[in-house]
């Protein structure tokens, strides 16, 4: 164990021991559950000093116990126990997941797994303190809901998200993303031929790709109209410029030594394109189509804030927050999270197929 | 064509043309209106006339590049600094609110970034998340993020602030974990020969190697960082900024103010972007990189 | 240096000139270069850097244009003896397409010139035979060391069975041992094809060992100072390295690498 670690467990089981004795200060309002979760806690943190045990699996039941114990008597009247009992499970958790990344001589799946779990675990516990703080400390629920109560939103409105999210994403994002992406790429093939713009359209390009360009966002509305189309061409625009600009770096991408090569073949100008300029920047498109998706979704959603019909997820969290329906805006983010996170999910493993070939998706490998 | 007249010609070309482009579609664009005009009063015109025409209105479809700058005029060098209309004003406002959030956002990044370079733990746990909370569209929630701020008594700048602190750690704590790691490894061994400490190995090697990367991430972070400012500023009923003038100017139909607050908010964020990129310049020029 | 008039000259260059125009100054990388290459010669290009010998293999490539003089491949001028695809070219470097597999690398000249499926498949397996890769088709470029690489390199280069074989220093990067397996290979591969082969290089040993015909260059300007004809057997094991023979024609190589040379 080295130092650090041994503090961890220390404090840990520290923090158990605190909790057992405010537990049993307050017996009639702390309970025996209260008192058992502290002795395990403390048990947990300090038995390293004996030297017991000092496997990771018991830290992380440990920490899970505790977790399930505290959202059992998690109400709006906590005793004083609790605090320090959550500050306790989190160190022995943290104590966990360190002796599981610092373990040698695991398998590959098994590293897998651990390297999955990991951050699976950070986000449940950020949801745990969530609803534990907010319920706990009886935070107002206009100011911030707690999960539970967005779950229960998010189930009882499926429909309104799911129009929501037709508006928003697959009518206005996807298209405009669609219509940025595949209009840059096909200008910036047609202008590869000529230096001169290629010269003149990369300065601009990254000067405006550099603009707050969400602001044209109500002229947008003025031009096309208050429905999806102007959020389109809102998204349109953004996603415009860093496509142009890295399909561009892209196609300049290719080494001199192989466009030789392909030359003593007496390769056309279209053969060269296809067989190696495109493959060789198929990275940098990715990485453009990638940026782009999250500015999509952004572009779509804060142009609603200008101006909308009554149905899309910016116009439905603008309105909700007005009327301090802060759950139904907290689902709705939930939307839009999974939404992103899904897009950006899918075009990261489609670019892992196609550019397999690139060093940076060869490490582990070789 | 010699050096810095052929970088300079072709980009005049491509400006120039856009200028040429906007021109026609201010006459193309506003010309119903105008010629809807002209049949209301039975006056009988000429193609001259319309293309002048066309460019004086009070609320074009699309002013022309002469009627924002000329307005950009008006509400900079024309009035008081202080007056409620001064576009200083109101860059002012969301400038202020741009570099504060820019500054923490660059803190809070190169912290995150030293503690996942130096701890796995943190970079397991933190870095997915990390990169997911990206696919978060924060610029959505803004408006619930000023509300809820100023319902706890935070108002004014810190929360437009702390906005455009999401927006900006993120490329920052990308670009100096890149940075971090990027040293040889050889480096590293020479490091350890000396028995240098991981304070040592981060202060001296480390931290140094990543400035580049800083810099370049550093330009991202103001662009975005300016962005967060102004759709911080829609949410609390467009008081003061720059966005407040871009909503105001949506609600009534100004549209000449509209751009001319999306002409500034542009000049500033490139103004901003040049500024980081000669003070990386000087910097790596004095560290003996080439910038 | 006079060189032959013959209708199967494969190259021919008379007084061949290329001048760069750098910043600070003309750059002389080839001067008044007379060179005639027969049928079935495997001649070496030596000569320190600068001296222009890459340029000339480039020239004869149609990769670089001569700014005086003239040159004609197989009785063209490069650029049509380009399109006609009547050479192949290796690099210094393996230059393979890292999304390909090993077969579809060899392929892909086949590919550019619209070869039908059945052909391409068989050339390439007979190629890759040739360089002893056979078994190695469906991997990947990064999946072989450096050796195999170029080995595919020249198969491709030999994939399309073209008569000229243009090589620039292509085993420059490899270890010793690796060097001299490959040598010897290359030069059964000369003898089983009788092709002409132009070899730049800068170990002695090497134009020695492989050629028949040395051109010694040398730089500032770039021009040829010697053109030795070597009479070694062209049955010639590695240990033909030691001969008297073999010594007195690298000592002429040297000679010729010391007097245009100017230790400036």
């Amino acid at each position: 164990m080295t130092g650090f670690q041994r503090t961890i467990a220390t404090l840990g089981g520290l923090s158990g021991v605190l909790a057992l004795v405010l537990a049993v200060a307050d017996a009639g309002e702390a309970g025996v559950l209260m008192i058992a979760g502290s002795i395990l806690l403390a048990a947990a943190g300090l038995r390293h000093h004996l030297g017991l045990m000092p496997e990771a699996r018991i830290d992380l039941a440990a920490s899970i116990a505790g977790m399930i114990l505290l959202l059992t008597v998690l109400d709006g009247e906590m005793p004083s126990a609790s605090w320090p009992f959550l500050v306790g499970c989190w160190l022995i958790g943290w104590l966990a997941v360190e002796k599981s990344l610092a373990a040698r001589g695991l398998s590959q799946a098994y590293s897998t797994v651990i390297s999955l779990a990991v951050p699976v675990f950070f986000g449940a516990w950020i949801i745990f303190v969530w609803e534990v703080l907010t319920v706990g400390l009886q935070i107002p629920t206009v100011l911030l809901p707690p999960p539970s109560m967005i779950a229960v939103r998010f189930a009882a409105s499926t429909s309104i998200l799911w129009a929501d999210f037709q508006q928003t994403f697959i009518k206005a994002a996807l298209s405009g993303y669609i219509i940025g992406c595949g209009s840059a790429f096909i200008i910036a093939i047609l202008i590869d031929r000529i230096p001169f713009l290629q010269r003149g359209l990369l300065p601009v390009g990254n000067f405006v790709s550099a603009l707050p360009i969400i602001g044209i966002a109500p002229v947008m509305v003025m031009w096309f109209g208050f429905d999806w189309q102007s959020k389109a061409a809102v998204v349109v625009v953004m996603t415009f410029f860093p496509m142009l600009v890295n399909t561009m770096a892209g196609l300049q991408a290719t080494q001199a030594m192989e466009r030789d090569l392909l030359r003593t073949y007496g390769s056309s100008y279209f053969q060269l394109l296809v067989k190696l300029r495109l493959p060789t920047a198929a990275p940098f498109i990715f990485n453009a189509l990638k940026i782009n998706s999250t500015l999509a979704l952004i572009g779509a959603i804060v142009a609603e804030f200008f101006g909308t019909p009554i149905v899309g997820l910016g116009f439905r969290i603008s309105t909700e927050v007005g009327r301090m329906n802060l759950d139904m805006v907290w689902a709705e983010i939930v939307v839009a999270a999974i939404a992103g996170s899904l897009s950006y999910g899918l075009l990261s493993l489609l670019e892992r197929r196609v550019t397999f070939w690139h060093p940076s998706n060869r490490q582990k490998n070789l | 064509m010699t050096g810095a007249l052929s970088r300079v010609f072709p980009i005049a070309t491509v400006v120039a043309a856009i200028m040429v482009v906007w021109y026609g579609f201010t006459v193309y664009l506003n010309s119903p209106w105008q010629i809807e005009q002209y049949e209301k009063a039975g006056i009988e015109w000429q193609m001259g006339d319309l293309v002048r025409d066309t460019m004086a209105h009070d609320r074009p479809i699309l002013p022309a590049p002469h009627q924002i700058v000329t307005e950009i005029w008006k509400t900079t060098v024309e009035k008081k600094i202080t007056s409620k209309r001064s576009l200083i004003f109101h860059g002012g406002v969301t400038l202020s609110s741009t570099l504060l959030g820019f500054a923490m956002g660059t803190i809070l990044g190169i912290g995150l970034a030293v503690s996942i370079v130096e701890n796995r733990a943190m970079d397991k746990s933190l870095m997915p998340w990390i990169i997911t909370s990206q696919t978060i569209p924060i610029l959505a929630i803004a408006p619930m993020i000023i509300v809820v701020l100023n319902a706890v008594g935070l108002s004014g700048l810190l929360p437009k602030a702390m906005i455009s602190t999401y927006l900006s750690f993120f490329p920052v704590v990308v670009g100096m974990v890149k940075g971090l790691r990027s040293p040889d490894l050889m480096l590293m061994d020479l490091m350890h020969t000396y028995k240098a400490s991981r304070w040592q190995v981060l202060w001296k090697l480390r931290l140094p190697a990543s400035v580049p990367f800083l810099f370049a991430s550093m330009k991202v972070a103001i662009a975005i960082s300016l962005v967060g400012a102004i759709v911080g500023e829609l949410p609390t009923g467009a008081v003061a900024g720059l966005g407040a003038r871009l909503l105001a100017g949506s609600y009534y139909g100004q549209t000449i103010q509209i751009w001319s607050a999306l002409i500034s908010a542009a000049c500033m964020a490139a103004i901003l972007v040049a500024i980081v990129g000669v003070v990386s310049h000087f910097t790596l020029k004095r560290m003996g990189l080439r910038a | 240096m006079a060189s032959k008039t013959g209708e199967d000259m494969v190259i021919d260059a008379k007084k061949l000139c290329l001048t760069f125009d750098a910043n600070d100054g003309p750059v002389h990388a080839l001067k008044d270069v007379d060179l005639g290459i027969e049928k079935g010669d495997f001649v070496s290009f030596i000569g320190p850097s600068g001296c222009g010998k890459t340029t000339l293999l480039r020239v004869i490539a149609d990769l670089e244009h001569p700014t005086l003089g003239s040159i004609t491949v197989n009785g063209m001028t490069p650029e049509q003896a380009r399109l006609e695809r009547a050479y192949g070219y290796v690099f210094q470097a393996p230059a393979l397409l890292a999304w390909r597999t090993i077969e579809r690398n060899v392929g892909l000249p086949l590919e550019i010139m619209g070869l039908s499926a059945v052909e391409k498949a068989e050339r390439v397996a007979r190629t890759l035979d040739l360089v002893g890769l056979d078994g190695f088709g469906r991997k990947f470029p990064w999946q072989l060391s450096g050796g195999m690489q170029q080995r595919a390199s020249i198969a491709r280069a030999l994939a399309f069975d073209a008569d000229l074989l243009l090589m620039d220093e292509p085993f420059g990067a490899l270890d010793e041992i690796v060097r001299d397996h490959l040598n010897e290979q290359l030069l059964e591969l000369w003898r089983k094809t009788g092709k002409t082969i132009c070899f730049v290089t800068h170990s002695i040993p090497e134009a020695v060992y492989l050629s028949n015909k040395i051109v010694v260059m040398s730089p500032r300007p770039g021009r040829v100072t010697d053109i030795i004809e070597s009479d070694l057997p062209t049955d010639r094991p590695l240990d033909i390295r030691e001969s008297k023979k073999f010594l007195d024609i690298a000592q002429r190589v040297r000679n010729g690498l010391r007097d245009g040379h100017s230790y400036e």
